[in-house]
C-alpha cells in the first residue's frame, strides 16, 4: 500500500458564490463555497480547489474572506486560482490560508513568474492549471482567458517546461470535455502525465463515478477533480472512493 | 490556567491553519510568535515549516530562534512539522547546503525522480498526498490506528534518521522517517493540520503529552 490517488471537488466561485457552467459558460448557482467545503471535508475529500472565475479587482476582498473563513474549518488541503497575477497575490492567499496557488494565464503571459514563485514560496505551493483545447490527432494547445484565447503552444511541451521553472503541481482542464459530463480527454491527460515528474490532476467532462476511475487508470492522474457530480448531489465524495477502491485503486476511505 | 501553546514565526509561510488546528484540538491558548521570551514562556511549542529548507533555517537564525529552539531541548514539548522536522536535522543536501540545528542525526535528501512503485509506474515528486504511517510504539500515536493515512507534500526526507528515534515510517519507493521522537520532541514529515480529524487527533494528544516517549 502506499499513495492515494485524490478526489479533489473544485468550487468555481463567482462573487462569493459558487457556480458551475458548460464549457466555461451557462452558469448555474450551487451554493456558498465555505457551507460546501464543509461537506465535501465531511465526506472525506482529499482535497478542495477553488477557482475564483471573475477575479476582479473588485472581487479579490471577497476572494480572501472566503479562503480564510474556508481554512478556519476545514482541515484539508485548499488550491485557490484565478486571476493570480503576483506574488503579493499569492503571498496574500498563502497568508489568508491557501496550501497551493494554481497559476493560469500568468504562466504563458510571463512564463519565468512561475520561476520567481516557486524561488519564494516553494514548488509544493505552485500549481500550474492548463486549459487545453485538441487542435488535431494527438496535438494539444494552450487556451487562456477562459479557453476563448489561443495561444499555439503545445500542452506536453508546456507541462514539461512549467515543470522545469518548478511547478509542483499540473492542474490539466479538458475545455473540450469541461461541462459535458462526457468523462476526461484521457489522451490528453495521459500525455501529460506521462511526460512530467509532478502529480497531475485531470479536470474537466466527470458525468459519472466510472469517469474518475478512468482518469486514474487510463489516464494516470495522481488525483481527478470533478465539480457538478458532487455539486448536485448527484454522488457524495464517498462512493466515488468506494468505486475507486472496487477498481484497485488505491484511496483514502474514512477512518 | 489555560495552557499556552507556541507556534514558531519565523517567515516560513501560513501559520493559521496550524493555530487553528491547535485551537480545535482541545482547550488552549495559541500564541503565532517570533518572541524568544513568548516561546521560552509557553508550556508547549511547536516548530512548523514550509518551503525551502536554506530558507527556514535563515528565517530562525536571523530572528535568532535557533539557539531558542535548541534550548527548549529537554524542558518541555515541542513538536516540529514537515520542513521544521527537517530543520531539526544535522544537514540537509537542499540548496548548496543546509547546516541544520542537529537535535536529530542524520541528513535531509531529495527523492530520487527514477523511483519507482512495484508495477514499474514512476512516482512523482514531490511526494504529494495521503500515505500511510506505519507507526512504532510512541505516547503520541494514543488513538489512531495504525496505517493511518495523513497528508505529505515534500521533495526532500530523512534519508538516515537513527532507528532508535524513528517512530513512524512511510513508504514512498523506499520508506523513510515519516515521525521522529526523541526525549521531549516529536516531529512528523507531515502535515497534521491538513490531515482531516486524525491531524486533529494528533495535536489533541500533542496537548496532553507529558513528553516522555
Amino acid at each position: 500500500m502506499g499513495l492515494a490517488k485524490r478526489i479533489i471537488p473544485c468550487l468555481d466561485v463567482d462573487q462569493g458564490r459558487v457556480v458551475k457552467g458548460v464549457k466555461f459558460e451557462d452558469i448555474r448557482d450551487a451554493g456558498d463555497p465555505v457551507e460546501i467545503s464543509r461537506r465535501y471535508n465531511q465526506q472525506g475529500a482529499d482535497e478542495i480547489t477553488f477557482l475564483d472565475i471573475t477575479a476582479s479587482h473588485e472581487n479579490r476582498a471577497t476572494t480572501y474572506e472566503t479562503v480564510s473563513h474556508m481554512a478556519s474549518e476545514v482541515f484539508i488541503p485548499l488550491t485557490v486560482g484565478g486571476g493570480i497575477r503576483n506574488t503579493d497575490n499569492i503571498r496574500d492567499l498563502l497568508l489568508a490560508g491557501a496550501d497551493k496557488v494554481s497559476i493560469n494565464t500568468a504562466a504563458v503571459v510571463e512564463p519565468e513568474f512561475v520561476k520567481r514563485a516557486a524561488d519564494k514560496f516553494g514548488c509544493q505551493c505552485i500549481v500550474v492549471a492548463i486549459d487545453a483545447k485538441q487542435v488535431d490527432a494527438d496535438h494539444w494547445e494552450i487556451f487562456t482567458h477562459g479557453g476563448r484565447k489561443p495561444t499555439g503552444i503545445d500542452v506536453v511541451d508546456w507541462a514539461i517546461r512549467m515543470v522545469s521553472f518548478g511547478a509542483g503541481e499540473i492542474l490539466l482542464t479538458s475545455m473540450d470535455r469541461d461541462g459535458t459530463r462526457n468523462g476526461f480527454d484521457l489522451e490528453l491527460t495521459r500525455a501529460v502525465a506521462d511526460a512530467v515528474t509532478v502529480p497531475v490532476i485531470a479536470s474537466g467532462g466527470v458525468g459519472s463515478l466510472k469517469h474518475l476511475v478512468d482518469g486514474v487508470l487510463e489516464g494516470h492522474a495522481e488525483g481527478v477533480l470533478a465539480a457538478s457530480i458532487f455539486h448536485f448531489a448527484q454522488h457524495t465524495i464517498g462512493e466515488a472512493k468506494e468505486t475507486m477502491a472496487r477498481s484497485g485503486i488505491e484511496v483514502r476511505l474514512n477512518e | 490556567m489555560v495552557q499556552t501553546v507556541a507556534v514558531i514565526d519565523y517567515g516560513s509561510g501560513n501559520l493559521h491553519s496550524v493555530k487553528k488546528a491547535i485551537e480545535n484540538a482541545g482547550i488552549c491558548q495559541v500564541l503565532v510568535t517570533s518572541d524568544a521570551s513568548s516561546i521560552r514562556a509557553a508550556d508547549r511549542v511547536v516548530l512548523p515549516g514550509v518551503g525551502a529548507m536554506g530558507d527556514c533555517m535563515r528565517g530562525l537564525k536571523d530572528r535568532g530562534l535557533d539557539r531558542v529552539v535548541l534550548d527548549l531541548i529537554g524542558t518541555k514539548p515541542l513538536m516540529g512539522i514537515c520542513v521544521g522536522m527537517q530543520i531539526l536535522a544535522e544537514y540537509g543536501e537542499e540548496s548548496s547546503g543546509v547546516q541544520a540545528l542537529g537535535v536529530f542525526r542524520g541528513q535531509i535528501r531529495q527523492f530520487s525522480k527514477s523511483m519507482k512503485t512495484d508495477a514499474g509506474a514512476a512516482l512523482k515528486v514531490p511526494h504529494m498526498g495521503w500515505n500511510e504511517v506505519i507507526q512504532l510504539p510512541h505516547p503520541m500515536w494514543s488513538g489512531i490506528s495504525d496505517r493511518t493515512r495523513f497528508y505529505f507534500v515534500h521533495s526532500y526526507c530523512y534519508a538516515d534518521a537513527d532507528a532508535e528515534c524513528v517512530i513512524g515510517q512511510c513508504e514512498y519507493g523506499p520508506l523513510f522517517a515519516a515521525a521522529l521522537a526523541q526525549q521531549n520532541v516529536f516531529a512528523v514529515q507531515f502535515h497534521p493540520e491538513k490531515s482531516h480529524d486524525v491531524g486533529i487527533h494528533l495535536y489533541s494528544n500533542f496537548l496532553s503529552w507529558d513528553g516522555a516517549c
